[in-house]
């Protein structure tokens, strides 16, 4: 036999990139059991439908970019992005809906910029913002968080029914904590609690319990060492800065508490799931920091002062773009090089 | 305990050293045939010094250093050199390099030799110079001339740190590990040399602590010495020099520095044990211990092997199976290169032969896109941003992967294993350095080149000026010359004018003679030359310009033929017929115009000076005079009757035309005819007289 010739290193870690994005939907299991048992089978439909369409488009691109199907399906990276993007939509959407806004993920989102690698953008959101922008109804339509034993919660029958088949079926919906709090202008913050039965806790009911689940996820994920503490951890501490800054005391015109911003909305998702996708965030580590951080405020800003009843998926696409510009200027200190970029001494 | 600093990055691959530390090492014996390439080590290859048919002792030298960073290469056996010409050698690259080959006779007959009884009799200059002799190179995998780094330039600073490399952090290798348990003793007393050698205020033997057993028996035979043994984590690349020194000095080598620039010089154990048989026994570099493993090699073990065995001995003395084998390397599976021939060497620089098995080192799959996880930037031990030098890589953005440090890259190998799309990144890097290397060579000699060009363009330049200059100054001296002729009385004495030229000329001859300095000569003479020509009628002038050309056209003609008969190439002898009748084109355009101007291309044969011509054609008409028979007087009568009608006649026909045109010669010619008519009558009456 004749001896191959390549060239070191010989050997090779027992990570692939399909296993990290088969880790990352293992990761997000917590958050979708917490979200079924609060809001029903809704997020499990609009994840197992919008699965279905992210294979689809992708292995048409890849048909028509000439590519092996197998080589490419077999990386998972389209299952990723349909299961965030079918976890960020509302439960019980229309199909076309989710339909709509998968197919735009995956095939202008990634594949029109290179496929995958070659993004600019965080496909799950790009997907979000178009259908936010599009149809802004049912986009903010969300179910209630009637608890799945509860009687009248919708069950997996209705879930299909609702997704399929929207015009028979009527479920029960609400408006989110975050819209309630930012439409009061009169109630203390302790008063808004007590009188809305939205509100749980600390935030919204079940939204407190959906975003510790992904925050389990996303440990886990940090202990698998799928990605740094970097992003998340300053996302998350700027969020919280913010938030105790325009506490102020509880009052009518408060922006919320830490915890409630902490806990409610796609707070935790965001920072363990959605910005910590690599290829469209910063790459260094001093990058991550500022990366999270300034996503961390924007959630905030647009959150409590802005028009939209969520903020992540446009806090999240304003910083891709920034990203480039982010890692040019957190280039690392490379060994013997001083601290000004030349030579240590 | 001495505080240890982390390095950033590194990994934890599978360390794969117990296969081959069941057994102590053993000798691999003396193969029939020993190769030994000429450039085992950094620097310039040794010149062999020996010659096909010599018979060689085991320790003699086989080839000398050539220069400062080289080493001289020793017999490992006695014998005979049979061949001294290009063989395969370990060598990434898979190319051929020139090789002393030895047969040899199976005695191991030893050279002279003996060891310093007390190196710390001995000059500083001299231990070096004996390192140096004794072919020691880094022993570690790189192979830098040992001695080099050992003497290094006291002007870079102190040597504050004498660091013992013993880290070994490479997968599957163990010939440092069996070399520190086996000869812990000696490592010691080499490094009580090189303590003498380099005097440090402190001594650092850094190990990874997967190595329990070499600790202990080093920690043993330094006990009572200032030898600090400093054992930290294991962690792949805390091997390498720079690493090493960050981990137990927590400083860092500048970028593009020397670890002395520091107070820090490095070596590895290997070394040392080899400094210490040479100075304490007189032996030069001519084995070392090779570790030979895999799961292809039934067993796996380290050998005391000669230098130049072939690969193949040690393989087939460890039961290697080559069905069982796909891929053999030289070095560890990190940063080792691959072998496709095994009959190459053993060389200075061999610490592992690997055979793995197909499953224990699979082929590796094929890339997937960069997802910029990041695993690589945070494996980097150089704080390196692996994915971006990828992406400029890729698309060749040399500037921004210099800007991204990329000669910093030590090519160690962690971003490659940890990536998840099974990316060759260091593959990129090393395309990507050769690439520039090659870039900045061409980019100097362009340079140079440029510069040279400059050079000579400016040089032409200055000489078109000067030639320009010269042009106009004749020029001006021309006209001056016109001007001066026209402002005299119109008709120059041609007598005077011509005895001026030629004391003009004698005294230009003349100068250049009294002149010593040849060049001088010549330019004077060249100076003189032009001044003639200047000085020359257009005829003359026009003249030797045809000369010239026609001398011109004689040469260009002999030379072509002389291209023919030598088989010139047919460009050659084109330009030289081209050449040839370019200058014939020109003669005859000379001819034309000479012809154009009534000129005769024969200069006359007469001197130039025309008073002279004028004199000598008088006298030599008195002399045909003189010569010619005496005629009788009416003879002579009737002649001069003759030429009197005939000059008669001459002016009447003079003064015809005169008249005719009315000029002012009319008055003139009429005294002539009149003067010649009386003549005629006179001479008529003369006749007349003489006949009566």
């Amino acid at each position: 036999m004749a001896l191959m010739r390549i060239t070191s290193p010989h050997a090779h870690g027992p990570l692939s990139t399909a296993m990290v994005m088969r880790t990352v939907l293992l990761a997000t299991l917590p958050g979708i059991v917490a979200l079924v048992h609060f809001f029903g089978f809704g997020v499990v439909v609009n994840i197992l439908w919008a699965c279905l369409v992210a294979v689809g488009c992708e292995a048409l691109v890849l048909k028509l970019r000439k590519r092996p199907l197998g080589f490419y399906l077999n990386d998972a990276s389209a299952l990723v992005t349909a299961t965030l993007l079918g976890i960020a939509l509302p439960p019980y959407a229309p199909w076309w809906l989710i339909a709509v806004g998968v197919s735009f993920a995956i095939i202008i989102g990634k594949h029109l910029y290179g496929g995958m690698g070659y993004n600019p953008f965080n496909p799950a959101m790009l997907g979000y913002v178009v259908l936010l922008i599009s149809f802004p109804l049912e986009m903010t339509t969300w179910g209630a968080p009637l608890g799945i034993n509860q009687v009248g919660a919708p069950g997996l029958l209705t879930a299909l029914q609702a997704c399929f088949m929207p015009a028979s079926v009527d479920i029960a919906t609400m408006a989110t904590p975050l819209d309630l709090l930012k439409q009061n202008d009169s109630l203390l913050i302790a008063n808004l609690w007590t009188q809305q039965p939205v509100f749980g806790r600390w935030a919204g009911l079940g939204w407190e319990w959906v975003n510790i689940g992904f925050l389990a996820g996303g440990a886990w994920l940090l202990y698998k060492r799928i990605f740094t503490w970097h992003a998340p951890v300053t996302m998350l501490a700027s969020l919280t800065l913010l938030a105790a800054i325009f506490y102020d005391s509880g009052s009518s015109a408060s922006g919320g508490s830490p915890a409630f911003h902490l806990l409610s909305g796609g707070t935790m998702f965001a920072a363990f799931f959605i910005i910590t996708d690599p290829v469209s965030s910063a790459v260094s580590n001093r990058g991550k920091l500022i990366y999270g951080a300034a996503i961390g405020a924007l959630i905030y800003i647009i959150r409590v002062w802005g028009n939209y009843p969520d903020a992540v998926a446009f806090a999240v696409l304003l910083m891709n773009f920034v990203a480039p510009f982010i890692d040019h200027y957190t280039q690392p200190r490379t060994y013997g090089h001083s601290k000004g970029g030349g030579r240590s001494s | 305990m001495r505080k240890i600093y982390d390095i950033h990055g590194g990994i934890h691959p599978l360390e794969n050293k117990h296969q081959s530390l069941q057994v102590s090492s053993t000798p691999a014996g003396i193969p029939p045939q020993l190769f030994y390439p000429l450039s085992q080590h950094i620097g310039a290859p040794a010149k062999a010094v020996v010659s096909v048919g010599q018979k060689v002792l085991k320790g003699e030298l086989l080839a000398a250093a050539d220069g400062f960073i080289s080493v001289p290469i020793h017999a490992s056996t006695s014998g005979v050199i049979t061949a001294i010409e290009p063989r395969p050698v370990p060598h990434p690259s898979a190319m051929p390099a020139p090789c002393i080959v030895l047969d040899s006779d199976g005695l191991d007959t030893w050279i002279e030799h003996s060891g310093v009884e007390d190196y710390t009799q001995l000059e500083r200059s001299a231990l070096l110079q004996l390192i140096r002799d004794s072919g020691i190179a880094g022993m570690g995998g790189a192979g830098f001339p040992a001695a080099v780094k050992l003497g290094v330039n006291p002007e870079r600073g102190r040597i504050n740190t004498l660091l013992i490399n013993g880290t070994e952090c490479e997968p599957y290798i163990t010939a440092d590990d069996i070399l520190m348990r086996e000869q812990a003793e000696a490592i010691i007393a080499g490094i009580h040399i090189l303590t003498h050698l380099v005097e440090p205020t402190e001594i650092l033997l850094g190990i990874e602590d997967n190595k329990p057993e070499a600790i202990a028996a080093l920690r043993a035979a330094a006990a009572g010495t200032a030898i600090d043994i400093v054992v930290f984590p294991t962690k792949y690349p805390s091997g390498g020099e720079k690493q090493l020194i960050e981990i137990v000095t927590g400083k860092q080598v500048p970028s593009g520095g020397l670890p002395a620039d520091i107070g820090i010089v490095c070596q590895n154990v290997g070394t040392i044990y080899a400094i210490y048989r040479a100075v304490t026994y007189g032996e030069p570099l001519i084995s070392r211990m090779t570790t030979v493993t895999g799961n292809a090699a039934a067993h796996p073990r380290n050998y005391e092997v000669l230098l130049g065995t072939p690969m193949s001995w040690l393989l087939d003395l460890a039961g290697y199976d080559a069905k069982r084998n796909q891929r053999l390397m030289m070095g560890g599976p990190m940063m080792g290169f691959t072998i496709t021939d095994p009959s190459v060497p053993v060389v200075k620089t061999t610490n592992c032969l690997l055979a793995p098995t197909v499953e224990e080192l699979p082929a590796p799959d094929p890339a997937q896109a960069c997802i910029r996880c990041g695993m690589c930037a945070e494996a980097c031990p150089a704080s390196l941003l692996p994915q971006q030098m990828y992406w400029f890589a890729q698309g060749k953005e040399f500037e921004k992967l210099e800007a991204h440090n990329l000669f910093d890259c030590i090519e160690c190998g962690a971003c490659s294993y940890v990536c998840p799309s099974n990316i060759p990144l260091v593959q990129y890097y090393r395309a990507a350095k050769a690439e520039i290397v090659q870039m900045r060579n061409d980019h100097a000699k362009s340079e140079h080149s440029r510069t040279r060009f400059e050079a000579r363009q400016e040089r032409l330049d200055r000489e078109a000026a000067e030639k320009e200059a010269q042009r106009a100054t004749r020029k001006a001296a021309a006209e001056q010359r016109a001007r001066d002729a026209a402002a005299g009385d119109g008709v120059e004495d041609p007598v005077q004018a011509a005895i001026a030229r030629a004391k003009a000329k004698k005294a230009g001859q003349a100068e250049p003679a009294a002149s010593a300095d040849p060049a001088q000569a010549a330019i004077e003479k060249a100076k003189a030359t032009r001044a003639a020509s200047a000085d020359l009628a257009p005829e003359d002038k026009a003249r030797q310009d045809l000369q010239k050309l026609r001398e011109r056209a004689e040469k260009s003609r002999a030379r072509l033929t002389e291209s023919r008969e030598a088989g010139a190439q047919d460009k050659v002898i084109e330009a030289l017929d081209a050449s040839v009748l370019k200058l014939d084109e020109k003669i005859a355009t000379a001819v034309a115009a000479m012809a154009d101007q009534g000129w005769s291309e024969n200069p006359q044969q007469a001197p130039a000076d025309p008073a002279q011509a004028a004199i000598e054609r008088a006298l030599a008409k008195r002399a045909a005079q003189a010569a010619a028979p005496a005629l009788s007087p009416r003879e002579q009568l009737q002649k001069n009757l003759q030429s009197v009608e005939k000059s008669l006649q001459k002016a009447t026909a003079k003064l015809a035309e005169a008249e005719q045109e009315n000029s002012d010669k009319v008055e003139v010619l009429q005294q002539s005819v009149q003067k010649l008519t009386t003549k005629q009558s006179q001479v008529q009456a003369e006749l007349t007289a003489l006949e009566d």
